[in-house]
């Protein structure tokens, strides 16, 4: 590792600690290699593009992966904040084919739908169809589970998953486990995870070698973005508590249409952009409803997340790029 | 004689008492148990706004018809922390009524914002 780069790691390091997080710094430096995770976060495609092309350069052996995540396509939602989601979702797609290196799948961190019809999952399904990768993810936001207890999305999305549809599986030395947190949720309180997927993740892991690098996915943030709004699971540091003994966890969530991140430890926590429609920063509007911005500005602030995992030295870089 | 007035001493206030009765039974009926201490049926709003109920907290006579109608972007539900009433999923403009027939205070949330809270107090 050049002292220069060395410099660039401080200087992140730096960034994230003062929790103001520099955009333009991010988009100078792009890179922060730590706890073995590079950590890039980016305002628009071209530098996404140029750096998931270096990150293709810097690969070492065929281990090396990406997938993408994306979340809230809101399906059924016609507001003036967007009364296109089809096409925002479409245009997604388009980014996620465009990626110079192919995803070898897509995760949908939840709210595929806006309302649990049938037919806003089908327009979902069918508008994935065209990505470039065929496996998608998924995991369950409150709005896939309305009225019927999460039936239908079980029925749908659920069909090798346990409980309300938690599941994990493997992929090229990489842990992923997908976690459900808007189910049977209590008046007053937070996204809940529950006792009874708790105990599944405990032994879950338990098999695992400590330098598994772990992904985890779940709809409402695992960490405290902010309560006022909801932004936050009840019992999250359960969840935690069981991933302590590995030295790579990158926690990927949705909810909040926005990008947000936090580093803890060897926890890599980060929220992904929408593809239907921004939420306001917490606590800067009168409530956490869709954000109606100009028409020229809204693709600006709906996007995508594309992950690459580098095998050597078990780097897992996370990319914002927003839609236009 | 004192037979005969005694007769018609009795009879007189059961007539009377028996044309009230049979007077009063179709008002009984029409007004519902209770006819003579409870208020008309009345009804009341709650309107649903930046992810708030207002009134937060609204007390409300025995009878009374609460109706909750959806005004954000986003879709709400109407749940009874105590499983008394749950509403179907709630989309913008959409409404829910639940008709308090018992005295009490009834907490409530939204299922999919828990942090939306509120009460109807019912006396």
């Amino acid at each position: 590792m050049t002292n220069n780069h060395q410099d660039l790691i401080d200087q992140k390091l730096q960034d994230l600690n003062n929790d103001g997080i520099d955009r333009r710094g991010f988009l100078k430096c792009m890179a922060w290699a730590g706890t073995g995770l590079v950590w890039t976060m980016s305002g628009g495609i071209p530098v996404s593009r140029a750096f998931a092309k270096n990150i293709s350069k810097h690969a070492g052996g065929g281990g090396d992966f990406s997938f993408v995540q994306i979340s809230d396509s809101h399906m059924g939602f016609n507001k003036p904040a967007n009364p296109d989601v089809v096409a925002t979702l479409q245009a997604a797609v388009n980014k996620i084919n465009a990626l110079p290196a192919p995803p070898d799948f897509l995760l949908h961190t939840g709210d595929i739908s806006h309302l649990s019809r049938p037919e806003q999952f089908d327009t979902v399904d069918q508008v994935l169809k065209s990505a470039s990768a065929k496996d998608v993810f998924f995991v369950p936001g409150e709005h896939d589970v309305l009225d019927d207890n999460g039936k239908s999305y079980l029925a749908r999305y659920g069909k090798s998953s346990q409980g309300a549809g938690w599941y994990s599986f493997d992929h090229k030395g990489v842990h992923f486990i997908g976690l459900v947190n808007v189910m049977n949720l209590k008046a007053g309180g937070l996204g809940s995870l529950g006792g009874e997927q708790l105990e599944w993740m405990k032994k879950d892991v338990k098999h695992l070698k400590h330098s598994t690098p772990i992904v985890v996915f779940a709809h409402i943030p695992l960490w405290s973005v902010y309560p006022e709004w909801g932004w936050g699971t009840d019992d999250s540091a359960q969840a935690l508590a069981c991933l302590k003994k590995f030295g790579s966890v990158t926690v990927l969530n949705g909810h909040i249409h926005q990008t947000m991140q936090k580093v803890e430890g060897n926890v890599t926590f980060h929220t992904a952009m929408s593809t239907a429609f921004p939420q306001p920063q917490p606590g800067k509007a009168d409530s956490p409803g869709p954000m109606k911005v100009p028409a020229d500005q809204l693709k600006t602030l709906l996007g995508i997340t594309d992950v690459n995992y580098v095998q050597r030295p078990h780097s897992l870089a996370v990319v914002d790029s927003a839609l236009g | 004689m004192t037979k005969k007035h005694s007769y018609a001493a009795l009879a007189t206030p059961l007539l009377i008492a028996l044309t009230l009765l049979f007077a009063a039974s179709p008002n009984v009926r029409a007004n519902g148990v209770g006819a003579t201490d409870q208020p008309p049926a009345t009804a009341a709003e709650v309107k649903i706004d930046n992810f708030s109920f207002g009134p937060q907290s609204l007390t409300v006579p025995v009878g009374t018809t609460v109706t909750w109608t959806n005004r954000d972007d986003i879709p709400h539900t109407v749940v009874s922390t105590d499983g008394v009433f749950k509403s179907k999923v709630r989309d913008t403009d959409e409404k829910f009524s639940y008709t308090f027939s018992a005295a009490g205070t009834y907490s409530y949330f939204c299922s999919l914002h828990p942090k939306m809270t509120g009460k109807i107090v019912v006396q």
